[in-house]
């Protein structure tokens, strides 16, 4: 993975990370009396890729859950593209352009590839229901150009093999590329990755990190992710984000944070 | 298809083909790309647009007459019009192999001496940027497709739109820049440069000129009569010259249109689609697709599978004699047509083979039984004879006149000769001007006379037509002084698609021993419906349960081979399964898949030693190499098995 074109990708992305795009603030979510999230707070700037990390049960999956609105948290706010919320509401996510993956696949697993992603487009379908049941003038010329799109993703994720094809026939680390495909179809400023490579083999992780960084590059978009792999973090992204028990323990670079002493005893475990 | 339609004499180098295609029949299709799922059309003129501002465009960055260019990717047309650039402008095109690594592309740029090079895609570009640290004299990097490369900055590096924007400059400023250019080109000039994937030592760069290119493609045509609306499938390495030749030399001859497949997985959706009516492909092509229907008959109901056992007899017996127009009885021709029906026709169009008017394997010998089940589905499938020394066709096979063994009469202008030791001699205008930079070996392989030593053993028959046994170098003795031809022992291993390769060992020894690579989506399928669990190929190729398997085929090839009065003294007698499949990266195969037997029988000597020595298992350890350069190693004790042999059935009188 670390090969010299990749460095060179590496190096010049910092140069064009922009301003703030999403800002938690002293954010804190609770199950009754199970406090997931204590205070948290972080940014995320336009074009890194951000990584949320920590041991299981940190609360990495609740804090994505509150940015695209699925949880409500009990404090703090979420200032995003310049607007302050308490809360966010999944419609306006995803209205504003926030996508995001699933831990666990969140396909149709009867339908086709083609049909799985443009799925992801039906946010920006316009016609009604009777036109484009119907297949008529500006419905048929806007499945046109929708398909357009979904054929480029396709084209991008290097799937055009499997088009056609049942979803559920396909290996598990292509229906992670498939749900990728979905988030894209949304075509979104914000896409949050729910750990894309869990379950993946070496060769899927590689192609899967080529991806992102592509998605990254081509067309700009923001990424927060969660992952496990720590070669993998360390590797894509620009910073990284440390939770444990709810709380917020590290912030900062790849190399920040793989030096923070608090990082380490979260990881490995600290004498009392 | 009238004989007008045909190029002049005077179009005698591939860019004055292009002008004429662009006078004659500018709306023709020249090439279709899939692009985000549709079929997009370059007609021959927008080729001709294309190739002009690309043209002027080199020129601008220094190209000049006798430069190499390197191209290298997938088949794609501007990579077609680019090298029609290169050869506007007198330079010379040296397509190459898109999977090959950097390291084995470093011998080639040193050797042709390239400063340019026209790539696909960021990989390409990766590993030129590699070759480069080794070889700073590759000035130019031009890419078709930009994605992730946008933030390379390296010198020289230059993508497909930038450099047609400095050619659209030029070719305003001097519309006429092309034409004289073009006029310049003459047909004794080199066309392309072609290196040798070379089963012994380096590759060497065959030189062929557009006379020659040129001659065969006219020859080749008019041998099966094909005009300008044939449909080509453009899917091998273009740095093959089987494939240049049918995609590049013929097309721009004829004016067929050449279609170019989505991604290297869609092939086979691709050919469905486009149905070509004009086919060629090396024989384990044809293996795959056999595979690929047996595996999935074996899956199919009751009612099919008998269906299809039965008419693929029917087709055995009087498909190919209804496709040489010879007689069959009415009743049969009945039935046959009833199995055209209802299996060959829709066979053919899974296949993407209803369009076929001729099909063509070339390459390597291929097994009779494989032959026999295409031509009795009615495709016209023959055989063609020749290398990349001789531009391809040296001998055809006329319709009517088909033979599992045999490549066909020599084709016209071409002249054959038997030497004493049985080599094919070739004299004919396709052959090769020199081998570039390398007199010697121009001189070892084509003597004062003019002829061309094939290396290849083989016989003429009585009505004409030559016949192909092995390799000169590889035909051997056993050490009771009986023929061994190794290669006709493992295709007889390799028509059972179970097994992937073969390799037959068997020169100066006691008798014949045989490795066996098993094809892994074949016997898995077996595997998975029988109830074996299997982790992985190493795990699978050790069952007992499949070595029982590759000993049934071994058991059926030896009884074959006792029929054989010549060759039945050559049965196998001891056979393993290897843990590791025979793989290009580790140079065990060349990169068009031929087994590289010295060098198989030194890296496994062991095995070999264990095998004649009578073991029953032997420990061995080998080290792989990963696509992306990195070095693994791959142990396993291997089970050795003795096989079943029988008594000649015929003795030789």
């Amino acid at each position: 993975m670390q090969s010299a074109a990749e460095s060179v990708a590496a190096v010049s992305r910092t140069g064009k990370i922009g301003g703030v795009l999403l800002q938690i603030e002293h954010v804190s979510l609770t199950f009754g009396g199970v406090k997931a999230l204590t205070d948290v707070s972080f940014d995320v700037r336009e074009h890194e890729i951000r990584a949320i990390i920590g041991p299981n049960g940190a609360g990495k999956s609740s804090l994505l859950n509150v940015i695209n609105g699925v949880y409500t948290p009990v404090g703090g706010t979420i200032n995003y593209r310049g607007q302050v919320r308490e809360r966010m509401h999944p419609h306006d996510a995803a209205r504003t352009g926030i996508a995001r993956t699933f831990q666990s696949l969140a396909l149709f697993k009867g339908m086709s590839v083609l049909d799985n992603i443009m799925t992801g487009r039906t946010l920006r379908m316009r016609s009604g229901l009777l036109a484009v049941a119907l297949h008529i003038g500006p419905a048929a010329r806007e499945e046109i150009e929708h398909r357009k799109v979904v054929e480029q993703i396709i084209d991008f994720l290097e799937i055009q093999a499997y088009r056609r094809q049942p979803v559920g026939s396909l290996p598990y680390g292509l229906q992670k590329r498939v749900d990728l495909g979905r988030a894209l179809a949304l075509e979104p400023q914000l896409l949050l990755l729910d750990e894309p490579m869990a379950g993946m083999n070496l060769e899927e992780k590689q192609d899967m990190c080529r991806f992102i960084l592509d998605v990254n590059d081509e067309f700009g978009t923001t990424i927060v992710l969660i992952e496990h792999d720590m070669g993998v973090v360390m590797d894509i992204s620009d910073r990284v984000v440390v939770l444990d028990y709810g709380c917020k323990i590290g912030d900062g670079t790849p190399d920040e944070v793989r030096t923070n002493q608090e990082v380490i005893n979260a990881y490995l475990g600290v004498a009392h | 298809m009238t004989q007008e339609a045909m190029a002049p004499e005077t179009a005698d180098t591939f860019p004055r083909l292009l002008l004429w295609h662009e006078r004659t029949r500018p709306n023709h299709p020249a090439l279709r790309e899939k692009d985000l799922g549709i079929w997009q059309t370059w007609t021959w003129s927008d080729l001709a647009a294309e190739v002009r501002l690309l043209a002027a465009a080199l020129h601008q960055l220094g190209l000049a007459h006798g430069g190499h260019v390197a191209i290298i990717g997938e088949n794609r047309p501007r990579l077609y019009a680019a090298m029609l650039a290169s050869q506007s402008l007198g330079a010379i095109p040296v397509p190459m192999y898109q999977d090959a690594t950097a390291a084995q592309m470093i011998y080639v740029f040193q050797d042709a001496q390239i400063e340019y090079a026209i790539v696909e895609d960021q990989e390409q570009v990766d590993k030129l940027l590699e070759v480069r640290e080794q070889y700073p004299a590759l000035a130019h990097i031009i890419f078709e497709e930009p994605r992730g490369l946008r933030h390379y900055d390296q010198p020289g590096l230059l993508s497909f739109d930038d450099l047609r924007l400095r050619g659209a400059e030029l070719a305003a400023k001097s519309p006429g820049f092309f034409d004289e250019q073009v006029a310049g080109t003459a047909s004794r000039d080199t066309a392309a440069l072609f290196y040798t994937s070379g089963t012994t030592g380096r590759p060497k760069g065959v030189v062929q000129t557009h006379a020659a290119l040129i001659d065969r493609a006219r020859a080749a045509t008019a041998f099966d009569r094909l005009g300008p609306d044939e449909d080509v499938l453009a899917y091998l390495p273009l740095a093959w010259i089987g494939q240049n030749i049918f995609s590049y030399a013929q097309a721009l001859y004829t004016g067929y249109t050449v279609n170019c497949p989505e991604s290297p997985a869609t092939v086979a959706n691709d050919m469905r689609e486009i149905g070509p009516t004009y086919y060629f492909a090396p024989p384990r092509v044809f293996e795959g697709m056999l595979t690929q229907v047996m595996i999935r008959m074996e899956d199919a109901g009751q009612i099919k599978r008998a269906l299809f056992g039965h008419f693929m007899e029917v087709g055995r017996r009087v498909g190919g004699r209804i496709l040489d127009r010879k007689p069959v009885s009415r009743a049969m021709r009945l039935w046959y047509w009833l199995g055209n029906a209802l299996v060959y026709g829709p066979l053919r169009n899974q296949l993407g083979l209803s369009r076929v008017k001729v099909a063509y394997t070339a390459g390597e010998a291929i097994g009779p039984d494989l032959f026999a089940f295409y031509r009795s589905l009615g495709v016209n499938l023959k055989q063609l004879y020749g290398s990349t020394e001789t531009a391809v066709f040296v001998c055809m096979q006329p319709d009517g006149q088909v033979r599992a063994d045999s490549v066909g009469p020599p084709l016209q202008g071409v002249e054959l000769q038997i030497a004493d030791n049985g080599e094919v001699l070739v004299r004919s205008p396709g052959l090769l001007k020199e081998y570039h930079r390398n007199r010697d070996a121009t001189a070892q392989v084509r003597d004062a006379d003019g002829w061309f030593h094939t290396g290849d053993a083989g016989m003429l028959e009585g009505d004409g037509h030559l016949r192909i046994i092995d390799r000169v170098v590889d035909v051997g003795r056993l050490a009771d002084g009986t023929l061994f031809a190794p290669k006709y022992i493992e295709n007889k291993l390799k028509f059972f698609p179970q097994i992937k390769e073969a390799v037959a060992f068997g020169d100066g020894h006691p008798s014949v021993c045989a490795f066996v690579n098993i094809d892994l989506e074949a016997v898995g399928n077996w595997a998975e419906r029988t109830g074996l669990a299997y982790a992985g190929y190493v795990d699978l190729a050790g069952k007992p349960e499949v070595l029982d398997l590759v000993a049934g085929c071994v058991d059926k090839v030896n009884a074959d081979l006792a029929a054989d009065p010549v060759l039945a003294n050559s049965q196998i007698h001891r056979f393993l399964v290897l843990h590791k499949e025979l793989d290009p990266d580790d140079d065990e195969l060349t990169r068009t898949r031929k087994v590289r037997r010295r060098f198989i029988a030194r890296k496994y000597e062991a095995l070999v030693d264990a095998l004649y020595a009578g073991r029953e298992s032997q420990y061995i350890e080998t080290e792989v190499r990963f696509e992306d350069g990195r070095v693994g190693k791959v142990a396993a004790t291997l089970a050795l098995r003795a096989a079943k042999t029988y008594a000649p059935v015929a003795q030789v009188a």
